[in-house]
């Protein structure tokens, strides 16, 4: 491994990533444009970000939307453990590799037809849609990934302290919430982080799942871009981009704090011994 | 796996890895079988049921609208199954389903065109994400090691962020009067401005940026993996460093590459918001036809039907993709 870069991978490096986050940029600096145009630039403002708190539709559609997000991960959290549970933990069972399988294909399948298919079950058995169908909907397909996340984090997980714990007669499911979980926690927040924001992105499934009354925050930017683009959905964009990047990089700073006081625990732990 | 940086790679690369063995054999023994067969059973069948009753059930019932008739009625489609009689409902109606959509979808040419041309658009979009995303990942792979997570980490976060804001960010840069062409005539390389929004060209920028991370990630698993003193065997021999790299680097990073192509490719051909938004009225792709069938139609049997079509052409590169990750999974072990 070369201590330095070469110029042809630095320039990979730079153009690459230049084309990652120029348009993200660019989005971002034009929601500060003072015209309405997004392409001349006309001066510094922050008038769209006061006009996005003047428009009531919006702010009910993001509160929708942040409240199906809230819900459906930690739904999708809770099942999506337990299927990493059953997948990493349980051994053959009648039925494992359909489990598997419907683990595996959301991941995969175009959101249409995810889309269409649950709309479908939901006027099959005469269900009124809104909120619930569209969190139901999200739950479905974003357990899917928290189990994923978190099954990777089981399998490399110790299990002689488990088993310890058993052997002195801990309580199968005291153990899990003792021992178990604490162990896999960072997975299981980074779980549902992930379900949070694939809620909160989503349009496809929830145009096909919501109903009067029920419209999110991307169907809402989805309707207003195909009208025109303007310096308001820009600010939008922003605010959503700057939260989860806060929340990211919040999440990546926590789960590598809680290693590092592992670590010193584990050395002091080896010290006394 | 702690930071959500790393929880994607595992996402992307954890797909089939099959339980250790031991643990397929006792599982009885399992420290987290809660009290028992009765535990195991509850605890097996919480997350089961729900899949069972929201992923598969629903694909049933859109097998079942595809055979029905599209009618001015609520639901809007012919024959409802009348389950109040129970199995001589669902009989009856049994005997109304026919393969007409099926049949229509072969008449009217519109559907081929949108299946081929969604084929051809993932494919050349594929490979365009490769050749963008291949000196990316080679780059990050050959940085500094202290570098290489916070790199990791920067090809994650635009994943992060919503899909519609990254197609959307492109449409202000593409326009006829966008920033692309702006720069271009203000450097001087063009004297009219291009048409790229709206055409296929932006369709294919649009994924290439929005499945990007898709392709690097396990591109750069493979190539940060490589071994690098075959490399600097072959140029002790006197290879030349062109030769190096398509007879040892491209073999090497070749299950990244699979796995990369399958990951852009299987997504990119059911996409709906890319063309919708970047391709306007002249790109045609199964996932937009799919849309425009239920809500501007408002005819959900043909829907169905095209649902079932996309889906079997999906089935033979989601499993050749699953066979190919099992295959690397147990080659990595």
């Amino acid at each position: 491994m070369p201590s330095k870069p070469s110029w042809f991978n630095l320039t990979s490096l730079v153009l690459g990533f230049s084309f990652l986050y120029l348009p993200i940029v660019i989005l971002i600096v034009f929601s500060f444009n003072e015209s309405r145009l997004v392409t001349v630039w006309a001066g510094f403002s922050t008038k769209w970000y006061a006009a996005l708190l003047q428009n009531e539709q919006l702010l009910e559609a993001a509160w929708v939307t942040f409240r199906i997000g809230l819900t459906s991960a930690t739904l999708a959290t809770v099942l999506g453990t337990l299927a990493a549970l059953v997948l990493a933990r349980q051994g053959r069972f009648f039925g494992r590799t359909l489990f598997s399988g419907m683990i595996y294909a959301p991941l995969v399948m175009p959101e249409v037809i995810l889309g269409l298919s649950l709309l479908l079950l939901f006027v099959a058995i005469d269900q009124n849609r809104g909120f619930w169908t569209i969190m139901i909907a999200h739950t479905t397909f974003s357990m899917c990934y928290v189990a994923i996340v978190v099954q990777s984090r089981l399998s490399g997980f110790d299990r002689s302290l488990e088993e310890a714990a058993m052997d002195l007669g801990c309580p199968p499911v005291r153990t899990f919430f003792r021992i178990t979980l604490p162990q896999i926690l960072p997975g299981v927040l980074a779980g549902w982080m992930l379900a949070f924001t694939l809620s909160l992105d989503d349009l496809v499934i929830a145009s096909f799942n919501s109903g009067p009354g029920s419209t999110t925050l991307p169907m809402k930017i989805y309707s207003q871009v195909r009208l025109g683009v303007t310096p308001e959905i820009n600010a939008i964009c922003t605010i959503l981009v700057v939260i989860v990047t806060i929340g990211v990089i919040l999440a990546s700073l926590l789960t590598k704090r809680q290693r590092f006081k592992r670590m010193e625990e584990e050395r002091l732990a080896a010290a006394h011994l | 796996m702690t930071d959500p940086n790393l929880s994607s790679t595992d996402l992307l690369r954890s797909e089939t890895i099959p339980p250790p063995r031991h643990e397929l054999q006792d599982p009885e023994n399992s420290p987290t079988n809660p009290t028992g067969k009765w535990g195991r059973f509850a605890l097996i069948c919480v997350p089961y049921v729900w899949l069972l009753l929201f992923f598969l059930v629903p694909f049933v019932i859109v097998a079942k609208i595809s055979l029905s008739e599209a009618a001015v009625s609520i639901p809007p489609y012919l024959p409802v199954i009348d389950w109040g009689r129970g199995l001589l409902g669902l009989w009856e109606a049994a005997q109304r389903w026919s393969l007409d959509n099926y049949i229509w979808l072969t008449e009217d040419d519109l559907y081929w065109r949108a299946y081929v041309s969604s084929l051809q658009i993932a494919f050349i979009s594929t490979l365009l994400t490769l050749l963008v995303g291949f000196p990316l990942a080679y780059g990050m792979a050959r940085a500094p090691r202290s570098w290489q997570p916070t790199l990791v980490m920067m090809v994650i976060l635009p994943f992060w962020t919503s899909f519609l804001i990254r197609v959307y960010a492109w449409i202000g840069i593409l326009k006829t009067d966008g920033l692309l062409n702006q720069a271009l005539i203000a450097i001087g390389i063009i004297s009219e401005p291009l048409v790229i929004l709206n055409t296929s060209i932006a369709v294919y920028i649009g994924i290439i940026y929005s499945y990007l991370p898709f392709m690097v990630l396990p591109l750069y698993s493979s190539l940060e993996k490589l071994d690098t003193t075959l490399i600097e065997a072959a140029e002790d021999l006197g290879c030349p460093p062109w030769k190096t790299f398509w007879r040892v680097t491209v073999p090497l990073a070749m299950p990244g590459v699979i796995a990369g192509c399958f990951l852009v490719f299987i997504p990119a051909v059911g996409e709906f918001v890319i063309p919708d938004l970047l391709g306007g009225s002249s790109t045609l792709m199964i996932g937009k036809t799919l849309w425009v069938e239920f809500f501007s139609n408002r005819d959900w049997p043909v829907a169905s039907a095209v649902a079932i079509v996309l889906l079997v052409l999906l089935v033979i590169p989601i499993l050749l993709f699953q066979r190919h990750e099992t295959r690397r999974n147990e080659g990595d072990m």
